[in-house]
């Protein structure tokens, strides 16, 4: 019971790290580059349009960084369900 | 083919092929007519989200908005997806792991109270009828618009046709449906976006279109725009209004309000896993940013084939949907300088604002109006709701892509008012009945007491749509604000942190709410004359007051629960077990 519990702990831990890193990637690109940044953003322009960085991250780019870190969250906390049902079976 | 044989013919065929679904999908148990017995595959929740989520105005007024509003406008795109976000990682895989009903069941359990049980259960009906009777107006005037049947018998079609399914089917019913909603929707934003990117940017996709330099040109759509918006005298597109905190809590509270909104949570009640519920959500997101970054694209378009087709133009060489809209209200124009020719500047061109018409018609031929023209020289009122609706007129479509947008409306609203009644009718029958006051209930009468609070959700929807309550848009705002203020944080501390009590969840929740709700009603209600930034706390706009209601939520909380007692043992244990991965 208490090798399980220090498993699942460890589990919880790995967990709070990725959705750490992803929520900060979240937040930089929608709250940062968005809104907060993109005055200064927009004095680039996306490479080969005419879109103003900051603008195009708030209507366009962080939406498709969000699909992306929900995918890779899935796909990440999926294989860690894996490793964690293998332990489980290894006892 | 006219328009209007067109319009009967996609939307009659779409109808038939709901109604199809509803019969060949009918529920036989609870577990079927509320979670559609947990058998949805991922991609198909996905699809189902995506149009239970995508509402009539985000169909219809979203891209009118940002048509509007330009750089501003991105709160919406930014808040209604980064939500996806927070759910998926924060809330969507525990409450499916969780595996219960409804999301007052899950607030109900973990705080160990029915208290905090009915206050989500009045917040969950609250928040869905003030969003389900916004829908059925826009199927009322989808129908008045473009078939030319009046508002009243228009809703009335709308809810005959939910009524079958969502009474039937429930939530099996509708997944299903929703799935094919989502199509007819989706082909129908996307066809007129792209037929106007091949025309105007010479490129398929729209995303990429209103930014780039078509081939021959020097300058992309966007930046034409923003030259026109200089020379006009409007703030350049592009650009903002500047006032940061205020758009940071804007996003904030939609993002944190569409994850915690009952009828979007209660979708990963539906698949078979949790690990179906995380991809599911990526799925869901997918299906929604298709439409989210298309829209920017279509408001770009709109807004510059709107400039280039009225600007300085003699009311007679204006093409025929100018008038037509005209007819419907939706397009004013009055010749402040009697030269008879438009005049597109920034300002409102009347005073009130929205233009009362008069039977006589002007010099030009224009309809004349009752209101006073205002100082400035816009001699133009347009509705943004046209934006979407007359886009594909104004680009000179063929006639079955304008009845097609007509098909893609009515989807997108019936598709989120079923999802909201759905969740209005299990908040009745299970949360309220079966849970509170008649636990003794046997399935059979569950299902039926499920069955009856759909069929009377429904009528009261309808009654709504057809006597709208003259503050829908005010009570929308409200909608997201209390979701944020109240759901996200109980859900998220619920999960995350395993020591908060009843005492602190239900304190926050009140606080969060009681402070959100007072702030919207202030400013909206009761002194709409001081809604401006000098008199708002922080320079944050009700819209954006979710936020702070959320960050005193979180604050009282962590108080309250600091001089309180522990939760019992077996909660604490059942955070732990919805914690762990499912073991294969």
């Amino acid at each position: 019971m208490s090798e399980d519990s220090e498993v699942a702990r460890q589990y919880w831990r790995k967990n709070l790290k990725i959705i750490s890193l992803l929520l900060t990637i979240w937040a930089v690109v929608s709250l940062g580059f968005g809104i907060a940044l993109a005055p200064w953003l927009n004095q680039y322009q996306l490479p080969g349009t005419e879109f103003p960085l900051g603008f195009w991250f708030a209507q366009q780019g962080s939406i498709y960084v969000f699909v992306i870190l929900i995918f890779v969250y899935a796909w990440r906390m999926n294989r860690l369900d894996d490793e964690f049902s293998a332990d489980q079976d290894g006892q | 083919m006219g328009v209007t044989a067109w319009t009967y013919l996609l939307v009659g065929s779409s109808f038939l092929l709901y109604i199809i679904i509803a019969i060949r999908s009918r529920a036989t148990s609870t577990g079927e007519f509320y979670i559609a017995g947990q058998h949805v595959p991922p991609v198909a929740n996905g699809m189902a989200t995506a149009a239970d989520w995508m509402s009539a105005a985000s169909f219809i007024s979203m891209a009118g908005i940002i048509s509007f509003s330009g750089y501003d406008g991105s709160v919406y795109l930014m808040g209604w997806t980064g939500g996806y976000v927070l759910l998926a990682l924060l809330l969507a895989p525990y409450l499916r792991k969780f595996g219960k009903f409804t999301v007052p069941d899950f607030i109900g359990e973990r705080y160990y109270s029915q208290t905090a049980r009915l206050v989500a259960v009045i917040c969950a009906i609250f928040v869905s009828f003030t969003y389900v009777a916004g829908q059925m107006r826009g199927v009322g005037v989808v129908f008045s618009r473009f078939l030319e049947i009046d508002v009243t018998n228009g809703v009335i079609i709308g809810m005959a046709i939910v009524f079958i399914y969502a009474v039937l089917g429930g939530m099996k019913g509708i997944t299903y449906t929703q799935v094919a909603q989502y199509c007819v929707l989706i082909f129908a934003f996307m066809v007129p976006a792209i037929f106007i990117s091949l025309m105007v940017a010479d490129t398929a996709i729209p995303q990429i279109g209103f930014g780039s330099i078509p081939d021959g040109e020097e300058l992309s759509l966007l930046a034409r725009l923003d030259g026109l918006h200089e020379q006009l005298g409007f703030t350049k597109y592009t650009l903002g209004s500047g006032n940061t905190i205020n758009l940071l809590a804007i996003t904030f509270a939609l993002m944190a309000g569409t994850a915690g909104l009952p009828h979007v949570i209660i979708r990963f009640y539906t698949v078979p896993s949790v690990r179906a519920a995380r991809k599911s959500a990526g799925w869901a997101l997918l299906f929604i940013a298709i439409l989210y970054t298309t829209a920017p694209a279509v408001a770009v378009f709109a807004r510059t084939n709107l400039i280039d087709t009225v600007e300085d133009k003699s009311y007679a060489e204006i093409p025929d949907w100018f008038h037509k809209w005209e007819d419907t209200d939706l397009i004013a124009w009055v010749d402040k300088d009697g030269d008879g020719r438009v005049k597109y500047r920034a300002g409102n061109a009347l005073d009130p604002a929205k233009p009362s018409f008069l039977e006589e018609r002007g010099v030009s031929g224009e309809r004349l109006l009752s209101n006073t023209p205002t100082g400035n020289a816009n001699e133009l009122y347009v509705d943004r709701d046209i934006m979407v609706l007359a886009n594909p007129e104004i680009a000179g479509l063929p006639n079955w892509v304008i009845a097609l947008v007509a098909a893609g409306g009515l989807a997108a609203a019936l598709s989120t008012a079923a999802g909201l009644l759905l969740v209005v009718s299990t908040s009745i029958s299970h949360d309220l009945l079966r849970k509170w006051l008649r636990p003794d209930l046997s399935e059979k009468q569950e299902l039926l007491a499920a069955r009856i609070s759909a069929g009377v959700a429904v009528c009261i929807a309808g009654y709504l749509g057809i006597h709208p309550p003259g503050f829908v848009a005010e009570v929308v705002a409200f909608a997201f604000g209390l979701a944020a203020a109240s759901f996200f944080p109980a859900i998220l501390m619920g999960i995350f942190m395993k020591r908060m009590n009843r005492e602190g969840a239900i304190s926050g929740m009140l606080v969060g709410l009681i402070f959100t709700a007072s702030y919207i009603i202030y400013f909206r209600f009761l002194h709409p004359e001081l809604d401006t930034v000098e008199n708002w706390w922080w320079g944050i706009s009700p819209k954006g007051i979710g936020t702070v209601g959320l960050c005193f939520n979180f604050m009282v909380a962590g108080i309250v629960r600091s001089f309180t007692a522990d939760p019992p043992e077996e909660v604490i244990r059942m955070v732990e077990e919805i914690r762990l991965p499912e073991v294969k």
